[in-house]
């Protein structure tokens, strides 16, 4: 397991399924795990922790990164995946989210985003790990795949991916207007006001990775930040 | 002896580890033979009603399933499988249901900016103790991904609901059978207690 800054830099953050076991303990609303290489090795790899994971954690487990084809999804839903993340085929093979969706339901669905901000403060849309560019405006593409089929979209902000600066909120706000799916917000998270930004910017959910690896935090104490701000969260 | 029917729609694996993990025995199960042999029946699923009514109806299991239920074997439904209990749904196309309890499966009807699906974790207001939430906490949140709703025929038949934006159904039970629209299996410790009751249940309440 490694966490990185804007895509690249990773540093090692130790066992995947150790992690997943405390973040167990700590009631943690969701585990994500994205596979930033996908490759088969690694594809092999992540299946084993996603077994491992599922026969402890009793919580949802959400798996991202070179969900490409149905049997990719197949896969990881019978490792014990609940929902899977679709992001680079869903630019380049857009069919593939509805026919993702009929066959799995759209609650199985994450549409995924990587975004790069430019100079104008434009969205731009980036596939392959970061490494390609894309066209397609964001709102247009949020719309798109809401259209396919996609339960729920997750965007990940690239810039602020690592920078514990916070969330980008302006991608927020925009992914927020073009979309009516429930909207999950990665990349930026430093301390917990950021959390609160993220949902006063349109967030249905906050992911968060750095702010529990290189601090002395955890999600219960970001929860009762959240709840003494007067956020909903869960009970436990 | 847990049943955990597999009927090609969803996630089995889930329900069977969190079993495993409090050292309930139990079976994915397939066959009508394996049905009525089961002392306890669960019925998982993820995905669309009619589409799970037809793969009932292919492996021949719902009239197993339905006698199961007069003869007061537990069962309990999860998410769509606690849908396919009622007597029809409305998804895409009017679906005959299982019909163990009388009631429609329908859409939810949600306004901003409560959105669909009703992804993430709630609350349930209970309404009557039941021996599967015996000794389970009240203030406690449950996971939940669906965007259809039961509505029961007989009111009586309303174990628990859940507010979001509307208010919903969440727990139906009738004699034997009990159905969740959230998931146990995925939420956590409170969860692990209502799988637990109900493999420790005799079907009386």
């Amino acid at each position: 397991m490694v966490k990185g800054k804007r895509f690249t830099d990773f540093r090692d953050t130790g066992d995947p399924v150790s992690a997943a076991r405390i973040y167990n303990a700590q009631n943690a609303d969701e585990l994500v795990f994205l596979d930033i290489e996908a490759s088969s090795d690694g594809r092999r790899a992540l299946i084993d922790v996603i077994e491992a994971v599922s026969r402890e954690c009793f919580m949802p487990l959400t798996v991202g990164g070179g969900v490409r084809t149905i049997d990719d999804i197949r896969t990881l839903l019978r490792a014990g995946a609940d929902k899977v993340v679709i992001t680079t085929a869903a630019v380049e093979d857009p069919e593939f989210v509805a026919r993702a969706s009929d066959i799995f339901g759209a609650q199985c669905i994450i549409g995924g985003v990587d975004v790069r901000r430019t100079d104008a403060g434009e969205h731009q849309i980036h596939t392959r790990n970061g490494t390609v560019r894309h066209s397609t405006a964001l709102a247009a593409h949020l719309t798109e795949l809401e259209r396919l089929g996609a339960g729920e979209i997750f965007v990940n902000s690239i810039d602020e991916d690592g920078m514990m600066q916070g969330y980008d909120v302006a991608l927020i706000r925009a992914a927020r207007a073009a979309t009516t799916l429930p909207l999950i917000v990665c990349g930026g998270a430093g301390h917990f006001q950021h959390l609160a930004d993220g949902f006063e910017a349109g967030a249905d959910a906050v992911a968060c990775a750095s702010v529990f690896h290189f601090g002395d935090n955890n999600p219960i104490r970001a929860r009762s930040f959240l709840k003494n701000k007067g956020y909903p969260v869960k009970f436990t | 002896m847990i049943g955990i029917i597999d009927y090609g729609m969803g996630n089995l694996r889930s329900v069977r580890n969190a079993l495993d993990a409090q050292a309930i025995e139990a079976h994915i199960v397939d066959t009508p033979a394996a049905i009525r042999s089961a002392q306890r029946l669960i019925v998982p699923g993820v995905g669309a009603f009619a589409h799970a009514m037809r793969e009932l109806h292919q492996r021949a299991l719902v009239q197993p399933i339905r006698d199961a239920a007069a003869a007061g074997t537990p069962i309990l439904g999860i998410c769509l499988g606690m849908q396919l209990f009622v007597s029809e749904g409305t998804e895409s196309e009017h679906t005959s249901g299982l019909d163990l309890i009388g009631g429609v499966c329908s859409r939810l009807r949600v306004t901003a900016p409560q959105r669909l699906p009703h992804v993430g974790w709630n609350a349930i207001s209970l309404r009557r103790p039941h021996p599967v939430f015996e000794g389970v906490r009240t203030a406690t949140d449950y996971y939940f991904v669906h965007s259809f709703a039961v509505t029961t025929t007989h009111d009586e038949d309303v174990l628990a609901e859940t507010e979001y934006g509307t208010r919903f159904t969440s727990v139906i039970a009738r004699g034997s059978v009990i159905g969740t629209q959230f998931h146990p299996e995925k939420s956590q410790t409170s969860g692990l207690r209502i799988l637990e009751n109900f493999a420790n249940w005799d079907g009386t309440c």
